[in-house]
């Protein structure tokens, strides 16, 4: 196996078995969502409308939850520094990665959000556009995310650093991520443009996110 | 393969650890490096694996990769033991191994350290000696040149310390280098000492 898919498949790995906490993120974003309901109350006109919102707020703060785990276990059991004197350039090793911490945080939430999109009164035609813009925008959450994560490690300070730096460069995928899945519930507002701008804020967080990273966790260097 | 030293300094945290470093070693040779706590033992060994910056002084590998960093011709064995909890100790060994590349099949590793029957064995179930071992069956599996062993003895039972020992010797016997960090001996009769700090 080469050092890519190796990487690959011990973080997938990790995280899948017991205390990895793969699946913390999904049930956050349930338990969100089931709250919302209950406090804005049985108005389905309203729940419909801010619906989108909600989901993609659900799925900002639940991917939120699982970044800190992203470099901190390493660091914290020394696989960080074995994976800095890696044969492959260390922007390789963080977008791996990144990629496996995607396909283990962010590709559960795109796929029960249809289901919760039920609890919100979203129509399913719309469900799929909202699953689909989820899909496009998830992965530039955890690139961003990515960042904050060796940022956090290299300062060694915890998670509410992470929050405090990533919520803030997160609000332009937010603003697409819901322009593009009201677009797709609303008659008559094109769900294109929105779209293609939140796949632009996707591949460039691929690019810039583990360029930025790799350069934290090498200043990070003490 | 020389490893070269000179006027080597380290700061870590503001405070200067040592400074005016020089040392070299050749193939099949190793250094001890000896001093009381704090004296920079383990910021020497990260500074040559690349995980510390050195802040003044010249250090080289002559005779290896010209174009790759020292860090990635090297084995750094530190106080953690970069291992999973959650996975096995054969699943562990084999990751590493395959992600430094070229390795041997982690069975031969495991056996050098006399871990073969604990192999499925979920590796949040070893005790601290047996961790540290499946850490050495690293540095067999994937030939690097040069060994960075930061006080390599500690939990190791005698059986293991001379097994070490006789992995350190092949080694050598193969050109390697070994710079080792320890308070006692490791079992390598003719090492270099390096003493850092005050006596």
């Amino acid at each position: 196996m080469s050092a890519v898919t190796a990487l690959l498949a011990r973080d997938m790995r990790v995280a899948i078995r017991a205390g990895g906490g793969a699946l913390m993120g999904a049930l956050f974003f349930l338990i969100v969502v089931t709250m919302v309901p209950f406090a804005v109350g049985p108005d389905l006109k309203l729940l419909a409308r801010i619906g989108p919102a909600i989901l993609w707020l659900g799925a900002l703060l639940a991917s939120l939850l699982a970044l800190d785990r992203l470099f901190a276990t390493d660091h914290d059991d020394g696989s960080l520094d074995l994976l800095m004197t890696g044969n492959i350039p260390l922007e390789l090793t963080v977008t791996i990665k990144a990629i496996a911490h995607w396909l283990t945080t962010g590709l559960p939430l795109v796929i029960i959000a249809p289901v919760l999109g039920l609890l919100l009164n979203i129509e399913l035609r719309a469900m799929g556009a909202v699953a689909l813009t989820l899909l496009a925008g998830t992965p530039a959450l955890t690139f961003v995310g990515l960042i904050g994560a060796a940022l956090s490690v290299a300062l060694r300070r915890g998670g509410l650093l992470l929050a405090v730096l990533v919520l803030p460069l997160t609000v332009p995928v937010l603003i697409f991520g819901v322009a593009a899945a009201n677009a797709a519930l609303t008659d008559g507002v094109p769900f294109g443009p929105p779209f293609t701008i939140l796949c632009a804020l996707s591949l460039a967080a691929l690019v810039l996110g583990p360029i930025a990273a790799a350069a934290a966790l090498r200043h990070g260097l003490e | 393969m020389h490893l070269r030293a000179e006027n080597l300094a380290c700061q870590r945290g503001g405070r200067e650890v040592f400074a005016g470093l020089n040392f070299a070693i050749g193939g099949g040779e190793a250094l001890l490096v000896t001093g009381r706590n704090g004296a920079g033992k383990s910021s020497l060994l990260r500074l040559i694996a690349g995980l510390v910056r050195q802040s003044a002084g010249k250090l080289e590998l002559e005779g290896g990769e010209a174009d790759a960093p020292i860090g990635e011709q090297a084995h750094y064995l530190g106080h953690l033991d970069a291992m999973k909890p959650s996975l096995t100790v054969a699943e562990n060994l084999r990751f590493w191994i395959d992600f430094f590349g070229g390795g041997k099949p982690a069975a031969a590793g495991l056996e050098a350290v006399g871990l073969a029957p604990l192999a499925d064995l979920p590796a949040a179930y070893l005790s601290a000696g047996q961790k540290r071992r499946l850490s050495i069956a690293r540095l067999v599996a994937v030939a690097r040149p040069l060994w960075l062993l930061d006080e390599p003895t500690s939990a190791l039972d005698a059986v293991s310390r001379t097994r070490l020992a006789e992995l350190m010797r092949a080694h050598l016997a193969g050109g390697g280098l070994i710079v080792a960090a320890a308070h006692g001996p490791i079992g390598l009769e003719r090492a270099r000492e390096l003493k850092l700090g005050p006596a």
